[in-house]
């Protein structure tokens, strides 16, 4: 889902997409870069992304992964459902919160 | 392109993931550079950011794969190289396995055939065998007029049948031919279930006496005598000069195991003599429980009934109960607990193949450990690694599996060959014996769980190695000791498991030796004998008495023929045909005394070679038994009824007859039944021609009686073609292949072949076991050596190592064969389950074979040139 989320803001390569990551979360979520891979893959296989090789700003060949439309659309669904989650999880762990809020 | 399968845009796939991969690492190793790190250290901390490059670069791509069938197909492929890279082990391991999976397999078929496969009847669970019973005989014929009775009661049966063995001359192109044949109540293939394929069935009533003669034929008889003529139907045939009409054919795959193979099966409608009497049991019992009876009950009515009849017919009916016995059981009760111990002895022998190939297992993933370690340290992980374990594993078994079952399929049609052709008959249920789908289930599930095993103990292994240390040369030591103790467990069981089956075959073979060796009361050696069938045109006395005398008068005047004999049956074969008698002058003691009664000719006994221990054999003249009325006892006879008194001269009665037996002779006692059964009383006396249609003659000859047989039946046609004779043998080859003699030799030798077996697979393994240590304690020993130690004490401490692992799986073995063989209680004849000498001298020869495997390696060990041994390091 992050790596959509970052593709949908701009289409990147692997390192850009790892680095961007890193930064976004401010470094809070750190994983072994690689991991990146077997993921892009599974994307790539469900069509979700697409990829072509390119030459990056820093003059090097890359290859940019690109957002497709089912991507953007399982996103969506994604994001949806995820915060519906995350919304009932903070429900049930701030009851006193939830009240403010809404 | 996009329909074409992935397969071809694969390697196009792996080579942008790998450049990918490349340029990212390239990448982050130039940020890492511009921060000030030189390229060696920028390049490392890339490495480390990234993870596990290669194992991520192979998860990336199992992405793309049908994931576990392709790695799996890696791993076969990896597995096959490394087989062929050790074919001994494999060879080995493959081998030993087969052998397991063979045994097993085999036994298993004989196994499914006789006690698994329903019989092939109508729901063939409710189908149940009725019998008479008396003290003396569980399972005793049923009686005509009994039956009838019983028929008229409110049964626990929707129907109850009878049916008799007969047996018909049939007059083919080469004179007469006994013929085997059965006489059934109408009902009897209804109550099977079983419909002819040709023509009908008998009528409700076609059992009525005076009904008119119809017959049906076997499949095969069909076949044989008729070339499957359909037109068959409604043709008369004479059997034994009677005219009977076919009215159908049976399917050819009809069996009916209790009888045997018959090839006429006619309606009973024709009581005989003895079939009038109630007094004389001559039938057997078949019916089918009614729905919801259990067997219980239906025994609890049946005896009710009989006391009933007993009370109405109480000179005929005293003392007899009824008894009835599931038809499984009366097909395949003998043969039960001989299958289930064999099929013990091979599972004991697989259990010993899988431990044998379960250590070669252990001892080749330690010489493996290195390659297993460089893999691990290259990105497998260990998941990937068991994988890895797990493929051989089942490559192996798979192997095995298929070899196994190939040898078992020739070992299935071996075993049959070796059945002898007169039990084979009473068996039709190995007709269908073969690989069936419960066997090869039965094979799949053995195997399966052989694989686990296999990948188990290696992958138990890898779990507890330590990769790292495994790269250094020495993590040696501490790995050595794993084996050992793990070794040397899989040893104490494998030894303990042969000591099972070599008591078992040693029980089992002194079984044999004492049966074969049983006091049968007569000389058995040049023995021929033949079974004469009469035609009906004997009708009176005069005429079966005039050809008792020119049978006796030619074939004595042969050469080389000392003397002839005629008896109603032949010994070794039943302690059937018996008699109720009472001792006259005596008051009856309420019971029948049931007593087998043998009509021999005056020249019997002593054509036999029995011994004579008081009094004297009948006389020529005392061959008329309508002159006569004299007869010989045994001993047990004597010891019976004439408990410290002088039998010669007492009198004896028939029951139901006023006409006394004087007892002229005692001979000693002669095994009338089968080699394993104990003496009962026998009553000999003098040929009563007209009684049986047929009868034996015994030939004492002074040459190789073999030779004789075709000059008997010869001779016998000289005086009259229409006789038919039949069963030419001799007396040892009938006794040899009597059921008791057969089913004792067969275990004997197929345990006694488990154990051989065993034994050396056991062996194996204990020298891999001391080999093993002996040569991951070379420096050891070189140390000690060079430290001033004697070669005797290096042998000493070999052979306490392996001393010690024989003495403990001896004991084990001793415990758990006395649990065992008190299992086998029943199949032993003449001997003790707890048999000292079959013990101890079992654990003499395990012992003897452990010192000599154990020999080898010591005398390896004693030879170390200590300097060598610490230079090698």
């Amino acid at each position: 889902m992050m790596i959509l989320e970052s593709l949908r803001r701009q289409p990147a390569h692997g390192y850009a997409l790892v680095q961007h990551i890193q930064q976004r979360s401010n470094n809070l979520l750190q994983v072994e870069e690689g991991s990146l891979y077997p993921a892009l893959q599974r994307l790539l296989k469900s069509k979700l992304v697409k990829a072509e090789w390119g030459v990056s700003a820093t003059n090097r060949r890359v290859r940019t992964y690109q957002l497709t439309s089912a991507g953007l659309r399982h996103l969506e669904k994604e994001i949806s459902s995820f915060e519906q989650m995350f919304e009932g999880i903070s429900l049930v762990l701030n009851p006193g919160n939830s009240n403010a809020t809404s | 392109m996009k329909w074409l399968p992935p397969m071809f845009r694969r390697r196009k796939l792996y080579g942008d993931l790998a450049e990918e991969i490349r340029e990212h690492l390239e990448e982050k190793t130039e940020q890492f550079m511009r921060d000030g790190m030189d390229r060696k250290a920028a390049e490392q901390a890339a490495h480390r950011a990234f993870g596990n490059a290669t194992a991520l670069e192979e998860r990336s791509r199992e992405v793309w794969q049908w994931r576990t069938l392709e790695s799996a197909w890696a791993d076969v492929r990896y597995a096959l190289r490394q087989f062929s890279r050790s074919p001994g082990f494999a060879i080995t391991a493959i081998a030993v396995l087969a052998l397991g999976i063979c045994s097993s397999v085999a036994i298993f078929a004989f196994v499914d055939a006789a006690l698994i496969r329903p019989l092939p009847y109508k729901l063939p669970a409710r189908l149940v065998g009725v019998y008479e019973t008396t003290s003396l005989c569980p399972r005793c014929n049923v009686a005509y007029l009994n039956y009838l009775d019983w028929k008229k009661s409110d049964l626990p049966f929707s129907s109850l049948e009878v049916w008799g063995s007969s047996r018909y001359l049939l007059n083919g192109h080469d004179g007469a031919q006994p013929v085997p044949g059965t006489r059934v109540s109408d009902g009897f293939f209804r109550t099977l279930g079983v419909v002819p394929i040709l023509g009908r069935d008998f009528y409700h009533g076609e059992d009525k006496p005076g009904s008119p003669h119809t017959v049906l034929l076997s499949y095969s008889a069909w076949q044989r005598r008729f070339n499957g003529s359909p037109n068959i139907i409604g043709q008369p045939i004479t059997l034994s000069d009677t005219s009977y009409t076919i009215i159908g054919v049976l399917p050819s795959e009809f069996q009916f195991a209790p009888r045997g193979a018959a090839e006429f099966w006619t309606a009973l409608n024709d009581p005989s003599s003895c079939e009038l009497r109630r007094a004389c049991h001559n039938l057997f019992g078949l019916a089918r429980l009614k729905d919801g009876v259990s067997l219980q009950s239906a025994v609890a009515e049946m005896k009710t009934i009989e006391l009933q009849l007993a009370k109405q017919y109480p000179d005929a009916n005293r003392g007899f109960s009824a008894d009835v016995v599931k038809l499984t059981e009366v097909v395949a009760g003998d043969i039960r607990p001989v299958l289930l111990m064999l099929l013990g002895g091979a599972g004991l022998l697989l259990l010993i193949a899988c431990v044998n190939v379960s250590s070669l297992l252990v001892v080749r993933s330690e010489s493996r450990k290195r390659e297993i370690a460089v893999r691990g340290a290259l990105g497998a992980s260990p998941a990937r690694l068991v994988r890895q374990f797990v493929t051989e594993g089942f490559v192996l078994v798979l192997a095995g599996t298929m070899l196994g079952l190939a040898s078992a399929y020739l070992a299935v049609h071996l075993l049959i060959k070796l059945i002898p052709a007169g039990m084979i008959e009473s068996m039709p249920y190995l007709a269908g014996l073969g690989l069936n789908l419960r066997v090869m289930a039965f094979a799949g599930l053995i195997s399966l769980l052989a694989a686990i095993l296999f990948s188990i103990v290696p992958a138990l292994r890898l779990s507890r190695e330590d990769l790292r240390g495994c790269l250094a040369e020495g993590g040696r030591a501490s790995a050595g000791m794993l084996w050992r103790r793990l070794g040397s467990k899989l040893v104490v069981l494998e030894l303990a498991t042969a000591m099972v089956l070599l008591v078992g075959a040693g029980l089992l073979g002194k079984s044999l030796y004492r049966l074969l060796h049983v006091d049968i009361g007569f000389d058995p050696d040049h023995i021929a004998t033949l079974l004469i069938t009469m035609p009906s045109s004997y009708q009176e006395n005069i005429q079966v008495m005039r050809l008792e005398r020119q049978l006796v008068s030619r074939i004595g005047s042969l050469p080389g023929v000392k003397s002839v004999g005629i008896s109603t049956s032949l010994p070794s074969s039943s302690w059937g045909m018996a008699t109720n008698i009472l001792v006259s002058g005596r008051p009856s003691n309420g019971e029948h005394n049931t007593v087998p009664e043998r009509d021999v000719s005056s020249n019997y006994l002593k054509t036999l070679g029995a011994k004579l221990l008081r009094g004297r054999y009948f006389t020529e003249a005392e061959d008329d038994p309508s002159k006569a009325h004299v007869a010989v006892i045994n001993q047990t006879f004597a010891k019976q009824y004439f408990q410290g008194e002088d039998p010669i001269g007492k009198r004896l009665l028939y029951e139901g007859s006023q006409e006394p037996i004087e007892i002229v002779g005692l001979v000693e006692d002669i095994k009338e039944g089968q080699l394993d059964t104990i003496n009962r009383p026998a009553l000999y006396d003098p040929f009563s021609p007209l009684w049986f249609r047929s009868f034996n003659l015994v030939v004492r000859t002074s040459q190789a009686e073999q030779s004789l047989l075709p000059t008997l039946t010869a001779t016998i046609h000289q005086i009259d073609p229409s006789i038919a004779t039949s069963d030419a043998g001799t007396m040892n080859d009938l006794i040899s292949g009597s059921q008791s003699s057969y089913l004792h030799r067969s275990s004997a030798f197929l345990v006694g072949g488990f154990a051989g077996v065993a034994l050396i697979l056991s062996i194996v393994g204990l020298y891999g076991v001391i080999a093993y240590s002996v040569s991951q304690r070379t420096r050891e020993i070189g140390v000690r050596m060079a430290l001033g130690a004697q070669r005797s004490s290096v042998y000493q401490m070999i052979f306490k190592e392996a001393g010690w692992l024989a003495a403990v799986g001896i004991a084990t073995g001793l415990g758990c064969s006395l649990a065992a063989t008190t299992l086998l209680r029943k199949l032993l004849f003449g001997t003790q389950p707890w048999d000292l000498f079959t013990l101890t001298a079992v654990a003499a020869v395990l012992a003897a074979f452990a010192f000599l495997a154990s020999y080898i390696p010591a005398r390896r060990a004693a030879s170390i040139n200590p300097v060598e041994a610490l230079r090698a390091e």
